[in-house]
């Protein structure tokens, strides 16, 4: 059945094999996370940097130069064509790097052998081009934040024109080249890792562990593979055409263009396209980032509440839905584009549907916490500051996606607060309490909680600090992926609220510090890990700390229930492992 | 400076490194387990919940009143109803926003863990579910309907008697242009912009000088080429070999992927000659264009008497007006925040927005008791480095200043020609008052 029988886990391997070329889920699962802790560092710094000349614009800032050169910060002040270009590398990384690849790069491999019960992945060689695909458009991606002219300047959208021409920005040459070819690679990598998490979840399920019986990260994941699998490759053609368009002269996306003084051979392409296309990736991407952190937050709450997530069903019901209605609401990215009114229309429709899962799952969330005996672990800390931004965020969402209010607030920074807090805010604290969770199981070594703490409040309180106020930055009518707003009389009222807002991001960036020395200290010095030390039902924690190819010694485990009996009255003890037979007379959810 | 910076977070880390350590040595040596949250840990963060709750739900409100009064009352006439769309879906979802945060953050201190108690065993409930799927279903009902009855008005077709104004965008600027006093803009074409025609506005006089300009310039090139070809004959014909679309594209990619002998010369020969097909083709589309007469000669001669005008445009108060957006390389957006309007304007496709201006400028001032006010346009797509500096100014005009205003703007066909030309560049000509003034 599995990719490995359970024999492997004997013969000594080289270092290479084990920690290079490891073909290990376990393994590979690392590899993804510290990748995208390491992209995670560069995409905040840059966010720094940037937010330096929004609070302080015109300032010099010698720390600046020192860090970015002449070339970006001549004088320590950020040049205007390097700031786009880390607004743009910032985005992008923060989407695609961290949120998509690092996140369910990391939980989907940690998780799926282990929580279904499988010796591995169904492909492990496959997993491992998923993420050497990963590594290397990675490090193309960083690349181009070096090359003459700069990173791709035009937003993490790269809308065409724009894009598609080089003399259009500097950005748009070399940069954007780059940029296109690490989106390809990233996608052979969501690709190949997106289907065999479907396979392996469908088809290695051990004895017993029937889809009902899925812990919801299962759930999560699984709709997260299908998205991707069903969307990704609409942005390979999406690219594909840019690429064309860039250097083979074609125009799907362009037409009627004079720049630089020339008329371009380019008629009857539509740039309209390119962003139709895109957003059918784009939108479900957003569900991509966010699902696994709900998954991963539905695991922590019911875990630490003691008590079974409330609604199973529904929960699982809203997952499908959201995932389901994600595909048909693209056009909301589009109201203003000239695009014809009455799709608008269906577009708003299909967009205000996605509410009502929310909704579902947030009042769920809530009701598991009712009457539950929380403790709050670190993980736990972020999960339930992750049910408060996602409610938070996705509130100004209803604001969005009504097209005769969108006309007002389209692309201000209103939108960048909304994204910030529903999907920034809220898949970084899935993706950290998972961290917290499983780093038992990843590394054999627990967290300093303490530090977990100060980390979890400094983050929540300057994460709100920084995208909080931008709302009412945004209602007021200020522009986003703008250099410089002192010129605009009308906005200085708001205005003053920059400075504060910057020096929450750099408190905010910094306190990550906190979390970088007890991850990279505890996987060294931390205390040994016990084998299941939150008290937890899933099948993950009833395998040895060290790790084994094969994940289990002996035979694979059996289930005999489903992944909630916590604080089960027929039972003694609070939590009542999915291993356990049922007793006789007990009747299984 | 800097060195103080990097040592104070060198030394930070330092210190936090250390403190860790300490830390681990006091669990091994009292034999705690990091996992085993003690009480005091559990009751510090559910207390932390709450005082969270009280600050956040704090600033909420101090930012609300702070902030919250956004931009001054709509100038144009939907914007009133998008205003009143929107705050009641802020109030909706400010309503909720407590609610939520409220539940959320006393759940998690009233339920902390307590040693003596057990959990209460609860799974599922169809009834609660149901309500909050209906409730929010409900709301969604409401909002949906409302919101596009606001929209269909917002983009229905223009009244017959709305008055058109064309927003054109470039890297970095705007210009607009008004139909003139035949109330008819003159035909545009992407291939006829020049240094003395930035709208590719078309004319007779236009076409027959763009044609004699690419016809100079197609001549220099052929004779530069003749030239290079003359002095290094043999070089040339290396190139035939490399022209294939596989190298081609490579060279998109990474110039010089394929570099030959005599590459310079080489790659100097080929430019030229994709100048003189480009100019060809060039000269090909105007040819098309002159043939087509797609919209009947009158037309083309419609665009000498339209006004064109950059850094402000006015519009009259109390009429509607259409515009009509075009942009000539990029994504750009018109944004005019005062009036809740905004449009892509996008190369190769003409997109339209229409509002109804309801208080002047004037007006506006005074009640916002600042005189320097002015209400703008501005760009809101990223369309290159100066994207945050296009911006122009509207002033909302009585009529009767409007009409003055416009009948002082330049025309099309009169700034071709000498400044002290008839054509209504000084003098407020008659019929264009009436023309405003019937409105
Ligand atoms: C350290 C915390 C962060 C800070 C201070 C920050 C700040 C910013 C700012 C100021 C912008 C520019 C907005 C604009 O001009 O349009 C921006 C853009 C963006 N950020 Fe963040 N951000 C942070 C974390 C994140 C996270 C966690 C995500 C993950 C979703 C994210 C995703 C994005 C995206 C997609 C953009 C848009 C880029 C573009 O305009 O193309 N950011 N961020
Ligand atoms: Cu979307
Ligand atoms: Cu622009």
């Amino acid at each position: 059945m599995g990719a490995h029988g359970h024999d492997h886990g004997h013969h000594e391997e080289s270092f290479i094999s084990k920690y290079v070329f490891s073909q290990d889920h376990k393994m590979i699962s690392k590899q993804f996370l510290i990748t995208a802790i390491f992209m995670g560092v560069i995409a905040v710094m840059l966010s720094i940097f940037f937010r330096l000349q929004l609070g302080w614009p015109g300032e010099k800032f010698a720390l600046l130069n020192t860090f970015l050169g002449d070339k970006w910060a001549p004088d320590g002040i950020l040049d205007k064509n390097a700031y786009l270009a880390m607004v743009t590398i910032h985005g992008t990384i923060m989407v695609f790097f961290v949120l998509t690849g690092g996140l369910s790069g990391t939980f989907a491999n940690l998780l799926i052998p282990l929580q279904i019960g499988a010796r591995d992945m169904a492909s492990g060689f496959l997993n491992m081009l998923s993420y050497w695909f990963f590594l290397f458009s990675s490090i193309i991606m960083v690349a181009s934040l070096f090359v003459e002219g700069g990173a791709a300047s035009g937003g993490w959208t790269v809308y065409p024109p724009l894009s598609a021409l080089p003399q259009a920005m500097p950005g748009s040459g070399t940069g954007m080249t780059l940029w296109l070819i690490s989106m390809v690679l990233f996608v052979v990598s969501s690709l190949l890792g997106g289907l065999n998490y479907i396979v392996t979840i469908i088809n290695l399920r051990t004895k017993g562990m029937k889809m009902t019986r899925m812990p919801l990260t299962m759930w999560a994941i699984l709709v997260t593979a299908i998205l991707g699998v069903l969307s990704f490759p609409v942005l390979v053609s999406c690219v594909v055409l840019l690429v064309m368009d860039r250097t083979m002269g074609t125009a799907f996306y362009l037409s009627d263009i004079f720049i630089q003084g020339e008329a371009l051979d380019v008629t009857g392409g539509s740039p309209i396209l390119f962003q139709h296309l895109f957003w059918f990736l784009g939108h479900p991407e957003v569900y991509i980032v966010l699902l696994p952190a709900l998954g991963i937050s539905s695991e922590v709450i019911a875990t630490n509440s003691r008590k079974p997530i409330f609604g199973y069903k529904a929960m699982v019901g809203s997952i499908l839905a959201i995932g389901f209605l994600s595909f048909i609401v693209w056009g909301h990215h589009m109201y203003v584009t000239g695009m014809n009114p009455f799709i608008g229309s269906v577009f708003v429709f299909t967009t205000l549907l996605i509410a009502i899962p929310s909704a579902v799952k947030a009042f769920n969330y809530i009701t598991t916490l009712w009457k539950g005996n929380i403790k709050f672990t670190p993980a736990m800390m972020f999960s339930v500051g992750l049910v408060s931004t996602f409610v938070t965020g996705g509130l100004t969402g209803i604001i969005l996606a009504d097209s005769a209010l969108d006309v007002n607030v389209h692309d201000t920074y209103f939108v960048v607060a909304h994204f910030h807090i529903v999907m920034g805010m809220s898949a970084i604290f899935g993706m950290l309490a998972g961290v917290y969770h499983w780093f038992p199981k990843m590394f054999g070594k627990m967290l300093n909680s303490k530090l977990g703490y100060a980390h979890f409040w400094l983050t929540m309180i300057c994460g709100f600090g920084v995208f909080f106020p931008m709302h009412f930055v945004g209602i007021a009518g200020a522009p986003r992926r703008y250099y410089d707003y002192s010129e605009f009389e009308y906005l200085n009222a708001v205005l003053d609220l920059n400075p504060m807002i910057s020096i929450f991001a750099i408190i905010g960036g910094s306190a990550q510090i906190l979390f970088l020395i007890n991850f990279f200290h505890s996987i060294f010095y931390g205390q040994a890990a016990t084998q299941n030390p939150w008290n937890s039902n899933t099948l993950e924690w009833t395998t040895p700390v060290k790790h084994i190819h094969g994940n289990w010694p002996g035979a694979l485990p059996e289930v005999h229930r489903w992944a909630y009996d916590y604080s089960n009255p027929e039972h003694e003890e609070d939590f009542v492992p999915q291993i356990v037979p049922l007793k006789a007379g007990e009747h299984s959810h | 400076m800097n060195l103080i910076i990097v040592l104070l977070v060198v030394l930070a880390i330092i210190a936090i490194a250390q403190l860790t350590k300490v830390y681990d040595l006091s669990r091994t040596l009292r034999n705690s387990r990091e996992e085993e949250i003690t009480p005091a840990d559990n009751r510090l963060n559910a207390n932390a919940w709450v005082i969270w709750m009280y600050v956040f739900f704090a600033s909420t409100l101090y930012l609300y009143g702070k902030y919250g009064d956004y931009l001054p009352e709509s100038a144009s006439e939907h914007g009133v109803s998008v205003d009143r769309l929107m705050s009641i879906n802020i109030w909706m979802i400010t309503i909720v926003f407590f609610i939520v945060n409220y539940l959320l953050f006393t759940f998690a201190k009233k339920y902390q863990y307590n040693p003596g108690r057990k959990a209460k065993f609860f799974t599922h409930d169809n009834r609660l579910e149901m309500l909050w799927t209906l409730i929010p279903g409900v709301s969604m009902a409401f909002i949906i309907v409302y919101g596009l009855i606001t929209w269909n008005n917002i983009t229905g077709p223009a009244s017959a008697d709305a008055m058109q104004i064309e927003l054109y965008s470039k890297q970095f600027d705007w210009t607009a242009r008004y139909p003139g006093d035949n109330k008819v803009f003159g035909a545009a074409d992407f291939n006829l912009i020049g240094t003395t025609n930035g709208l590719g506005i078309v004319t007779k006089e236009g076409i027959q000088s763009k044609m004699e300009e690419l016809d100079t310039e197609m001549e220099n090139v052929k004779a530069a080429i003749e030239l290079v070809k003359k002095e290094n004959g043999n070089l040339i014909q290396h190139r035939q070999h490399s022209n294939s679309i596989l190298s081609n594209m490579l060279n998109g990619l990474m110039p010089n992927f394929f570099p030959s002998e005599g590459s310079a010369t080489v790659d100097y020969v080929a430019a030229l000659e994709d100048e003189l097909y480009r100019l060809q083709r060039h000269k090909q589309r105007i040819l098309d264009l002159s043939e087509n007469e797609l919209n009947g000669l009158s037309q083309w001669e419609a665009g000498n008497d339209d006004r064109i005008v950059k850094g402000e445009f006015h519009i009259p108060v109390g009429q509607e007006v259409e515009f009509v957006f075009r942009s000539q390389d990029v994504i750009h957006s018109a944004y005019m925040p005062h009036f809740r309007a905004q449009m892509n304007t996008v190369p190769g496709m003409p997109t339209r927005f229409k509002m109804k201006p309801t208080i002047t400028t004037a007006e506006m001032r005074k009640k916002m008791g600042n005189d320097k006010f002015d209400y703008i346009l501005l760009c809101n797509k990223v369309c290159g480095a100066a994207h945050f500096n296009m911006k122009m100014t509207v002033i909302v005009d009585t009529p009767e200043d409007y009409a003055v205003w416009l009948a002082q703007q330049k025309t099309f066909g009169g700034s071709k020609e000498a400044p002290s030309d008839s054509t209504g560049v000084e003098t407020p000509k008659a019929d264009t008052l009436t023309m405003a003034a019937n409105h």
